[in-house]
This record gives structure tokens, sequence and C-alpha cells, in this order.
């Protein structure tokens, strides 16, 4: 059910190596479902850095606000314009159109702290 | 916690369902921007039976809702309704309610479901201590609440409904049948566009829920419920007021009357006209990027001037909206505020409300 291309953290933020170098970092379907309609993704701009589980950045729907922070250490590279115009689409496709930023990662064998999509399966599981 | 008479038919098509005023209520279905915009452009139904419903019968019915609301209810002919606010000794506000005059001596009040056994005990407290020939009967288990809403409401209920609704025209009820059950239709909401409110058995809300489904109205939560009710400028008592504030300083006035005859809270709120207020709710518009919420300070030049009551992102406007209250000064329309987002200062500007209004 959740893409087994990717790591997941309890946070409910997936990273996915693109093996170009760089990860993609978006939310999971969990996180989207629960949030509703998402109408603000408020990201950091390119050149910004990050260190694992720091604050990435802020996403409105409309009933709550939520903070994202994010799954590895590194530099935003490139945000999903498109999701910011249009932030519906993190609704709709949150594992593919939906990403949010692409990471250059400083440190990229913090991956292995995420969990597997088994993982994180279970992990939703325990949270009811 | 307590369920409606409808709880089978929301679970059954997927509704989330929350907490609200000790109520297990659907906060939402499909979505709430989706349900939003269906009432807009279409219809919606809402399942609203957590809201209070008190008969009121008896000789001095009118007389005594009368003496206890700001609004004028002797005036009222058989067949009207009419929004009014509920104040207490010194004009702070108990609820805001819609009175309909079903008969010449049968009421019945719809106070807020977070309020109801507060109105029901000031209610009795009154006709105690007035000797009042009045009877007061609770109905809100027995029956259900379900607001039809949106520019086809009428085009929905009128196929399966006994009475011409051309001749039931805003702020009016009657008593008929939906599909064979026995209703009071009221033309009221929460919402800002044409619709109905109607009361019907316990037992028969999922048949009519059903029928009005079937007429292609979309199941509607609290969720967009409260957006809705902000486009329109509506306000919710307990968020955007309370016993705290007069129906003066919450921009009510227009509900006040000021003319002949008494009722509870006219001394305080004539004293409090004559000192003149010093803060007021007003309406903002953010004029950057962002989402007013509940609680958030309203800012100038760095310096708190108020809080926001009520806040949302409008689907109908694509800007954030809310309500909040500002020193008197900074109430004029079109002043420019900001509101604090989370540590980030959100441009704003003070705004005439309605936010929305329906083309008519």
């Amino acid at each position: 059910m959740y893409p087994l291309d990717r790591r997941y953290s309890r946070d409910h933020e997936w990273a996915k190596d693109e093996n170009d170098g760089t990860f993609l970092i978006g939310i999971t379907d969990y996180a989207q479902e629960h949030l509703g309609d998402i109408v603000f993704l408020e990201l950091p701009r390119v050149g910004a850095s990050l260190n694992q589980m720091e604050k990435l950045g802020e996403v409105e729907s409309v009933k709550s606000v939520s903070d994202i922070f994010s799954p590895i250490s590194g530099e935003i590279v490139e945000v999903n314009q498109i999701v910011v115009d249009s932030p519906e689409i993190v609704n709709e496709d949150p594992y593919d159109q939906g990403w949010l930023v692409r990471v250059n990662p400083s440190q990229p064998a913090e991956i292995d702290d995420l969990m597997t999509a088994a993982d994180y399966e279970s992990f939703l599981e325990s949270l009811g | 916690m307590k369920r409606t008479s409808l709880f089978q038919s929301h679970v059954s098509i997927g509704a989330q369902m929350l907490p609200f005023a000790g109520w297990e209520m659907p906060i939402q279905y499909s979505g709430i921007l989706a349900e939003a915009k269906a009432v807009r452009f279409a219809a919606g139904i809402f399942d609203v039976s957590h809201m209070g419903r008190v008969e009121i019968t008896g000789r001095d019915a009118a007389k005594f809702i009368d003496r206890l609301v700001t609004g004028d209810v002797l005036k009222m002919v058989v067949g009207r309704a009419r929004y009014t606010i509920i104040c207490n000794e010194a004009g702070g506000i108990i609820d805001d309610t819609i009175v309909y005059r079903l008969d010449e001596e049968r009421f019945l009040m719809v106070p807020n479901a977070s309020n109801a056994d507060e109105v029901l005990a000031w209610l009795n407290h009154w006709k105690d201590t007035w000797g009042s020939q009045i009877e007061l009967n609770v109905i809100t288990e027995e029956t259900a609440l379900i607001a039809l809403q949106g520019p086809l409401a009428k085009e929905i209920l009128q196929p399966i409904c006994s009475v011409d609704m051309s001749d039931v025209r805003p702020f009016r009820c009657v008593q008929g049948q939906i599909s064979g059950v026995t209703a009071i239709i009221c033309r009221t909401g929460y919402t800002g566009e044409d619709g109905f409110e109607i009361v019907i058995p316990s037992e028969s809300a999922a048949l009519i829920w059903k029928s009005f489904m079937d007429g292609g109205a979309i199941p509607c939560g609290l969720g967009a419920r409260d957006v809705l009710r902000l486009e329109a400028g509506l306000l919710l008592h307990g968020s955007d007021m309370d016993s705290s504030v007069t129906p003066l300083e919450v921009g009510l006035e227009r509900y006040v009357n000021w003319g002949q005859g008494e009722f509870m809270g006219l001394p305080a709120l004539q004293e409090s006209k004559s000192i003149g207020l010093s803060k007021a709710l007003v309406g903002f518009r953010l004029v950057e990027r962002g989402v007013p919420r509940h609680g958030y300070h309203i800012v100038n030049e760095h310096e708190a001037i108020g809080t926001v009551t009520s806040g949302t992102y409008s689907p109908t406007l694509d800007m954030g909206i809310g309500l909040g209250y500002v020193s008197l000064e900074f109430s004029t329309l079109g002043t420019r505020i900001a509101i604090d987002i989370r540590g980030r200062l959100a441009e704003a500007e003070v705004t005439a409300i309605p936010f929305y209004s329906r083309k008519r």
C-alpha cells in the first residue's frame, strides 16, 4: 500500500533516493488524509540548509496547520513550484506529483534511520 | 457522547466523526472544499440535530419570549421566523437563536447545541419567577433537524413536499409533509444561501436524509458549515461572542428593539450605548497568503491590539478571512492590521461583513 521505493518518518514525511545524488521529500497519504483539503504550503527557499528533523515548513489545510519536518539533513536544491501554486495536488498525489522539495543530502546514511514501508504501516496501525 | 438519529447514515457513507458540544458529529464527508462548493453552486444537506429545540406553548408564550429576547416577538405573525438574541441582565449574550411562530400560542426556539441546557435553565427560571402561563417542551431527542442549503435547495425539496415553497419566503416557516412525513419547514439557514431547516420525527430522519441525497444534495459536515457561515458573516456563539459581550460590541445592534417595550438586558444596553463602545468585532481579510485561526493575535506595529475569534481559508473568495475584536480606533473599514500567524505577521485589512453575499 505504501510505496517501497522510499523511507518514512514518524511525523509522516517520506524521503526518496533519486539515485542522482538528491532526495525528494514529501508527506504521506496518511498525513494528507488527516489534514484534509490543503490550501497553502510554506516551504524553504532554494539554498536553505536543514538538519534532520528540523522544521522544513508548514502545511495549512482548511481544518488545521501542521509543521513539516525534514526527514534528512541537507541543502534545498529545488522547491516543487507546482504544489506551491496548486496545493491540492498534495492531496491528490502525495507520492509522485505532490513532492515538496529536492534535497542534496549532507549525510545520506541518515536514510537508514527512517522506517521502511512495512515498518511505517505497522507504525500507523499502532496509532489506531 | 450523544449521537443523532442520523449517526448510521453518516458512518455508512464514510463521514469523519468528531466530538462537538457533547455530540458525535460529522466533520466532513468528501472534503470541506467540495462540500462548501456544493452549497454555493448546487445544494448540500447538514445534520444539525445537535442544536436545541424547545417548544414554548401557552397563553403567555409570545409575551414570555418577547421579554427574554432583544427582538420584537409580539409583532411576529404565525409563520414568521426571527433571528434574535438572548441577553442576561447585564446585556451579555447568553445565546443567539431563531424563534419560529408556529401558531398563535406555539413557538419553536432553536438554541446552539453548546448552550441548549443553559438556555433551557434560563427559560425555566423566568417561567417560575414570573409565573408565566407557558409550557416548555424539549423536543431535541424525539426530532431531527436537517438543513438543506444552496441555490438548488428548493428544486430538491419541492417535488417531495406537500406545500408550495414559492409561498414560503425567507424567514418564514410552515407545517407540511415531506415524503409523507410530518415536518416543520423553515426557510432559514446558516450558510448565506437560500435553503431550509427542517424538523422531522427522529425515526423518519434517515428516510428524509436519503430523499434529499437522491434529489442530488451533497452531505456536508460541520467543517464546511463553519467555512460557509463565516463567509456569510454569521457569528458563532462560544467563538465570536459570549456572555462577556453585548450585541452592540459584536455588531448586532440591528437586532436590538430599542422601541416600545422592555426585555432582559435593555437597561444595560441603553447605558452601554450612551457610554459608547471601547472595542468592536470586525471582519478582516488577509492581503497575503495565510489562514487566520481562532486565538491568533491581531497586531498593529508589533503590538497586540486584539484576538482572532474565527478564521478560515475562504474557498469562495480564495483568501484568508476572519473575525476578531479590536479597540475601536482600529475598527474603521480599510484599516491595515496584521495577523500573527505562528510568528509570521500577515498583512490584513478590516473589511465589511458579510464577506460573501449571494446574488439575488
